[in-house]
């Protein structure tokens, strides 16, 4: 079995590095080796941050490049175009909807940038409210769980097994939300607007 | 590694699955584990008793999982000298000692360090030192294996979490046999990247307590010469043990190429040049000689490929072999991808990376306490000494309210020499103000602010004091009245401390009310003299109980942008350039209702009650 590379992507604070580590313990569980690359310190204060996790029979590197990622998850709008060359020609790619202003657009220097759904659309992206899902799962802050439910429709993985990590690795007052998420992640998908 | 400090090793020994083969045999399936993680279970194997360090990305988790974990003690120090001095004596005492800190915490621990080599050790210290290729969160790159032929100190380089949590358990050993400290070094990818770990128990030391001998530890000129003859036959027997240490490997696969390399690099290699043979370094000094020599005669083309400094390849070349020069790059960090490209082997199809989008650097958060104090210095006109902490991020736009960013500490020492300068050619009117964090100003400001009283400027030192050392994680420090451990502490008066220095001139505000904040600086400034004021109010991430968030009221707004210039995530404009505030973000500081003159900003209701989440 030759290697997967996930990427997720997003800004500092959004859940990426919890997210990640789902989606590793997952493959691990699943008996796979599995490697993950994450960055913290400075560039989580509202920076623009970007984990990757690789699974596979035997995974030597734990970061890629650009045009590797089978798969780019992209936690906000404008994060999914800094990101999108890193995503190899074919790869698939989940975009949450959601825009967040960055310093420079706060303060009137940059403006943002016009026609990006259009062409996130065009390279086969596929969107989704990870946050409007996420309340209506009765839990605001587990949008990334939402995320990992897209995720998973194009990944190997049996549902139990996300559930299961799920279960253990979140705070256990949020279990039951974050399940939900999960699962309105997944249908979001199911329903005809995911290609796998 | 989440759960409270109380489950002892709970928290790491959850986390396996025991699983059972099909010959009915009970086997510890394999846990997924950071580098920092595995570092901290290592050491807890061989039995370490006691962990000393500074917060320092991306060393900072490692000292924390070790806290969790039964029979030992750790300690946060105020800065890495003192650090690896309490772990010296920890070891010359009895216990097998760990110390922890990132790449430039090496530098001011660097006095001792090399000092060490010379003394050796009693029970076992293991110095992590963890360097942050391409600057992830960090004012510099540095390739930490020059401290090995530079300090007469041993190097290890783990290559993923498996090996460093094995090579951590042996280098205590290693380090009692050579009697020698032993340094391993992580970089960002090993620290904060996870790969499966198999885990062992716990085997306690039985290292012997305090011996008597000057000889050995009283390092006077004349104790000194003696130990510097006897390092050396230290050295050849570590010379001797890198010969036959076990982590390093040699790999033939075809031998037209052969790489030699160490770390996580040998991750990139295996992926980049799948057919290359490899010799995979795990002691980067004293270097195994011997076999990088029966290597090279067994290959083609010999070549070093490593991140930073050409340290194994002029190694190499100084041994007299025909290294290959491949032009991998020296900054930065490393990819398959990078080392792939300097071989010449072609790139897969990708897409061009989109052009003209809003840059996303990191910002304060919203309700930052430190916002207030650089709107108020940006006011001024102040000349800004900056330091090491969150607050550097006041450098960047909208707030451009710092001038300088070096080290630990330098912030005093800088404002002093300014200030210095500004008198003798009588520069006047331009207020030079050092800006140190609470946890940064008891590393190393002490002795800066000291030097300022004693040399006697017209200095001015705010202390930001937001009650934690914030941007590596929130750890305690010396003034936050809480241990590592998780117990209380002295909460040590910083207002008593700075007058026990000599100053003066010492005013304590809360930075989130602006008007009382600028008085405050503009006396201070005024003072002749070293004047302090310390701005203290909790990181805004600390205060975790809801507050009412603001709004506009776009009736009153003017669109004058007095809002904006505070570089608040939660502040935007709208399509007519008046202000607008997320409610989800606010956090309800009121710094941006004191900066509006129209009283635009009033209080909004909770927009989302967020009751739980992750």
């Amino acid at each position: 079995m030759s290697v997967t590379s996930v990427m997720l992507v997003g800004v500092g604070g959004q859940g990426t590095i919890l997210a990640s580590d789902v989606l590793a313990k997952v493959a691990a569980t699943s008996g796979l080796d599995v490697k993950l690359a994450e960055v913290h310190g400075m560039s989580q204060r509202g920076g623009s941050v970007d984990t990757v996790v690789r699974f596979g029979e035997q995974v030597f590197s734990p970061t890629i490049d650009p045009g590797v990622a089978d798969h780019l998850v992209s936690f906000e709008l404008i994060e999914a175009a800094r990101w999108l060359h890193w995503l190899r020609p074919g790869g698939r790619l989940v975009v949450n909807n959601n825009v967040i202003a960055s310093l420079p657009m706060l303060t009137g220097s940059c403006v943002m940038p016009t026609g990006l759904e259009a062409a996130l659309a065009y390279e086969g992206a596929v969107f989704l409210d990870a946050e409007e899902l996420a309340c209506e799962a009765g839990s605001p802050r587990s949008a990334n769980i939402v995320l990992m439910g897209a995720l998973s429709v194009g990944l190997p993985f049996p549902e139990q097994v996300w559930r299961d990590v799920i279960t253990k690795r979140v705070p256990p007052k949020t279990v039951e939300g974050n399940l939900a998420a999960f699962e309105l992640g997944m249908r979001a998908c199911a329903h005809g607007v995911c290609e796998i | 590694m989440r759960s409270p400090c109380s489950s002892g090793s709970a928290s790491l020994l959850m986390q396996f699955a025991i699983r059972t083969d099909p010959g009915e045999r009970t086997i510890v399936a394999p846990v997924l584990l950071s580098g920092n993680e595995a570092i901290a279970r290592g050491a807890w194997e061989a039995g370490v008793r006691f962990g000393s360090g500074y917060p320092g990305t991306p060393s900072t988790e490692i000292l924390i999982a070790l806290a969790k974990l039964p029979g030992v003690r750790c300690e946060w120090a105020p800065n890495e000298k003192v650090a690896l001095e309490v772990a010296i004596g920890a070891g010359m005492a009895g216990h097998r000692s760990l110390v922890t800190m990132k790449h430039v915490g090496l530098n001011v621990a660097a006095d001792p360090l090399m000092t060490l080599a010379y003394t050796g050790v009693s029970a076992g210290v293991v110095i992590l030192v963890a360097d942050d290729p391409g600057m992830h969160s960090s004012q510099n790159e540095q390739d930490s294996r020059n401290w090995g032929p530079f300090g007469k100190i041993p190097i290890l380089e783990p290559s993923d979490s498996a090996e460093a949590l094995a090579m951590v358990r042996d280098a205590f050993g290693l380090s009692e046999r050579l009697d020698m400290p032993v340094l391993v070094r992580s970089t960002t990818r090993l620290s904060h990247g996870k790969t499966l770990v198999e885990v062992g128990e716990r085997v306690e030391s039985d290292t012997p307590g305090y011996r008597k001998s000057a000889a050995k530890w009283v390092m006077v000129p004349g104790n000194a010469r003696g130990r510097r003859v006897d390092l050396e036959k230290r050295l050849a027997a570590a010379r001797a043990e890198s010969e036959s240490f076990a982590y390093t490997v040699e790999e033939m696969r075809d031998a037209s190429l052969g790489i030699v390399c160490s770390g996580v690099v040998y991750q990139y290699v295996r992926e980049a040049l799948p057919d290359a043979s490899t010799l995979r370094i795990g002691m980067s000094f004293p270097l195994p000689e011997d076999r990088i020599r029966e290597f090279a005669g067994k290959v083609g083309r010999l070549v070093a490929i490593e991140e930073l400094d050409p340290y194994l390849r002029s190694s190499l070349a100084a041994m007299g072999l025909a290294v290959q020069v491949v032009p991998v790059p020296h900054i930065g960090e490393l990819s398959p991808g990078r080392i792939a490209d300097a071989f010449g082997i072609a790139a897969p199809d990708t897409r061009d990376p989109m052009d003209d989008l809003p840059a996303r650097p990191p910002m304060l958060c919203p309700g930052c306490p430190h916002r207030g104090v650089f709107a108020a210095l940006r006011t001024m006109g102040a000349v800004v000494q900056g330091d090491i902490g969150c607050y550097a991020l006041a450098a960047l736009p909208p707030l451009s309210a710092m001038d300088s960013c070096v080290d630990m500490g330098a912030s005093i020492g800088m404002a002093h020499g300014m200030s210095v300068v500004n008198a003798s050619t009588g520069v006047s009117g331009v207020p030079v103000v050092a800006v140190i964090g609470d946890s940064t100003f008891a590393h190393s400001g002490l002795t800066g602010l000291l030097n300022a009283v004693y040399n006697n400027t017209d200095t001015t030192v705010v202390i930001l004091d937001n009650r934690t050392t914030a941007m590596t994680g929130h750890q305690d420090n010396p003034f936050t009245g809480r241990t590592l451990m998780g117990v209380p502490a002295p909460e040590i008066d910083i207002e008593a401390v700075v007058r026990a220095l000599g100053v003066t001139s010492v005013q304590t505000v809360n930075p989130n009310l602006l008007k009382p904040t600028a008085k405050a600086l503009g006396e201070a400034v005024a003072f002749p003299g070293v004047s302090v004021v310390i701005a203290r109010a909790p990181c805004a991430l600390l205060d975790k109980e809801p507050h009412d968030p603001f709004a506009v009221d776009e009736d009153e707004c003017t669109a004058c942008g007095e809002c904006i210039r505070l570089g608040c995530p939660a502040i935007s404009r709208d399509d007519t350039a008046k202000a607008v505030i997320d409610t989800a973000l606010c956090v309800g500081c009121r710094q941006c209702v004191q900066v509006c003159r129209y009283g635009a900003i009033v209080r909004a209701g909770r927009a989302c009650d967020i009751g739980s989440g992750l």
